[in-house]
């Protein structure tokens, strides 16, 4: 469930911005184009020449999926507390300033209601970038108030996971997480309320293990890494190389766990059509 | 000296050798006192050890070769005993086994984690690490319980799901989360009590339920110290810091609210008195299910999602 399996690919915009001198500049790392950042944003964030999907954060998706000016944020200033004091080699109390300092975000998640093409949703969005995108009592909380929310107003759930599982640093606690938010879902669905997940790369451990896998649609972005335990593992695991495009978004709808895979230029038109037929 | 004592045990291991030795003798020579002397300085000698010990000591007890499994548990405390294999779609996964068993006059369907005590059967058993198809197993089981109105019992001992290839192919995420789900809204009441390791989705893709416990030598975390130990200080030997930094054991998870009961386990641990270490757990068992049984189920699943929606820690 580590979240520092990070490969080098599916570097963030805002990391690879950094590898070119002025700064406008992106270089795609599927086929090597340079793209001006702008153009970038106009594609969805995806390589117009190869269709590769650069990373993005919860305020990208948010505003390719929300109908202009609708989306309402809440819970913006929970923070966790290093309920255990965990220290590695390094503090996690200062792990969480550093990346609150760092990121703009105070943890790996965001909530709030908006409208997808007039239809009032309740969403949440991860945030690789914030610590792994890891799943501690914060991220448990706020998704299930969320998804608390969806239940109190009827209004759909979707959930954008981008995670390398639960938070080591507040270790059993962020384990309960997983039950948190998945009784919750357990509720929503006895309430025949609608809930889309939505998995990006990477979603692995303890979010693809609880949420990101309980969609009444699972839609994954195209050749997303998901999968439980992390590819370095299952191959320390076996002896042997995996397969091309093991645990990648084709290979899961092959084997039945995804429902459709969606470019992300048309995430906003099939959540809506979704929505249409589920509500 | 069995290759299976622990550093820390070595001292009470030879000291109870020597009362057997010298046991043998008895009839011949006046040494009761004497005896009786030594058994006195073996319990204080584990009082002392074991009112100390580390949290990867717990670590070590909880993975303790000799410690009973479930199936010890099931043939100790329970009777008829009836094995149900299989998850109906894909197979019979051995490194998760369950079936109807009745403890004194209560019917249960019990469901836990096996390991092996061999070569064999630790292959025959994934080391009880389940794949998919165990935890499909696993839920089909509840479900029939939930069917005839049985309360579940399901006992954790596993090191982790387990990190395969084709338990990648068929959806070990999905089969975990399922259970979640399908476990948070079950109408029979369920206990679970983690009997030696409790590593992760791995142990917690049984581990919902209305009560939650622990016994005495066992961790439960989400990520075992030396996992832990190699991703956080890059390196497999921090292991001991990683376990003091998880608070995995069973008075860790207490205060934090995690688990409901600690159940004492035989002086010197649950490897050392099979048979008391049941008993104990029978009793206990028994207690839960008398109180379980008498709340209405409305109201059994109210509480069971309100009792990990408190689980966490946050400011705002
Ligand atoms: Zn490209």
């Amino acid at each position: 469930m580590g979240f520092f399996t990070r490969s080098k690919q599916n570097i963030s915009p805002d990391s690879q911005k950094r590898e070119v001198p002025d700064g406008q500049w992106v270089k795609c790392k599927e086929c090597e184009e340079i793209i001006h950042v702008k153009q970038l944003e106009l594609h969805s964030w995806v390589c117009h020449k190869c269709g590769y999907h650069f990373r993005i954060g919860s305020e990208e998706y948010i505003q390719l999926l929300f109908d202009k000016g609708t989306f309402k944020e809440s819970n913006k200033k929970m923070r966790s507390v290093d309920p255990l004091g965990f220290v590695d080699t390094k503090k996690y109390s200062d792990r969480i300033s550093a990346s609150i300092k760092k990121t703009g975000l105070n943890d790996a998640v965001r909530t709030g209601i908006g409208k997808i093409d007039g239809n009032k949703v309740s969403f949440a969005c991860m945030d690789f970038k914030f610590i792994g995108g890891s799943m501690g009592s914060v991220v448990g909380e706020k998704i299930a108030r969320a998804i608390d929310k969806a239940y109190d107003q009827k209004i759909p759930m979707i959930i954008i996971s981008q995670s390398g599982g639960a938070r080591m640093m507040e270790a059993a606690l962020s384990l309960m997480q997983m039950v948190k938010t998945s009784s919750r879902l357990a509720r929503l669905a006895d309430a025949k309320i609608p809930y889309i997940s939505v998995l990006t790369d990477p979603t692995t451990g303890g979010t693809t293990a609880s949420y990101a896998m309980l969609g009444d649609v699972n839609i994954a972005e195209p050749t997303a890494l998901i999968g439980f335990a992390g590819p370095r593992v299952i191959k320390e695991t076996i002896g042997r190389d995996l397969p091309e495009g093991f645990q990648r978004s084709e290979f899961l709808e092959e084997h039945g766990f995804i429902d459709l895979i969606v470019e992300r230029k048309d995430m906003k038109e099939k959540l809506s059509h979704l929505i249409g037929y589920m509500t | 000296m069995n290759s299976n004592t622990l550093d820390f045990e070595k001292p009470i291991n030879e000291l109870e050798k020597k009362i057997e030795e010298m046991k043998e003798y008895e009839d011949n020579l006046d040494i009761r006192e004497e005896i009786e002397k030594l058994e006195e300085k073996v319990i204080t000698l584990k009082k002392n050890v074991f009112k100390n010990l580390t949290r990867w000591q717990r670590v070590q007890l909880a993975r303790h070769p000799e410690r009973p499994y479930t199936l010890d548990y099931i043939y100790l405390m329970t009777e008829d005993f009836i094995e149900l294999h299989g998850d109906r779609t894909y197979r019979d996964d051995k490194a998760i086994i369950g079936g109807f068993a009745k403890i004194d006059e209560y019917k249960v369907m019990i469901i836990g984690q096996q390991k092996g005590r061999d070569t064999k059967s630790n292959v025959l058993r994934n080391f009880g690490m389940a794949n998919p198809e165990g935890y499909r197993k696993a839920l089909r089981l509840m479900k029939l319980a939930e069917k005839f109105n049985k309360p579940v019992i399901t006992l954790i001992d596993t090191p982790g799901a387990y990190p395969g290839l084709e338990a990648e192919q068929n959806g070990q995420a999905e089969a975990i989360a399922r259970n979640l789900l399908e476990m948070s809204r079950l109408k029979v009441p369920i206990i679970v009590v983690i009997i030696g390791e409790g590593a992760s989705g791995g142990a917690l893709g049984i581990g919902v339920g209305d009560r939650i416990l622990m016994l005495e030598n066992t961790w439960y975390s989400v990520i075992s110290p030396e996992s832990c130990s190699s991703i956080l200080w890059r390196s497999w030997d921090y292991k001991e810091q990683a376990a003091e930094a998880l608070k995995l054991t069973a008075e860790d998870l207490l205060e934090l609210k995690i688990i409901d009961r600690i159940i004492p386990e035989p002086l010197g641990g649950a490897h050392k008195d099979h048979k008391l270490m049941a008993v104990t757990l029978k009793e206990v068992l028994k207690e839960e299910l008398e109180n379980l049984v008498k709340v209405k189920p409305e109201k059994m699943l109210q509480n069971r999602i309100e009792k990990f929606g408190k689980m966490g820690a946050y400011t705002e």
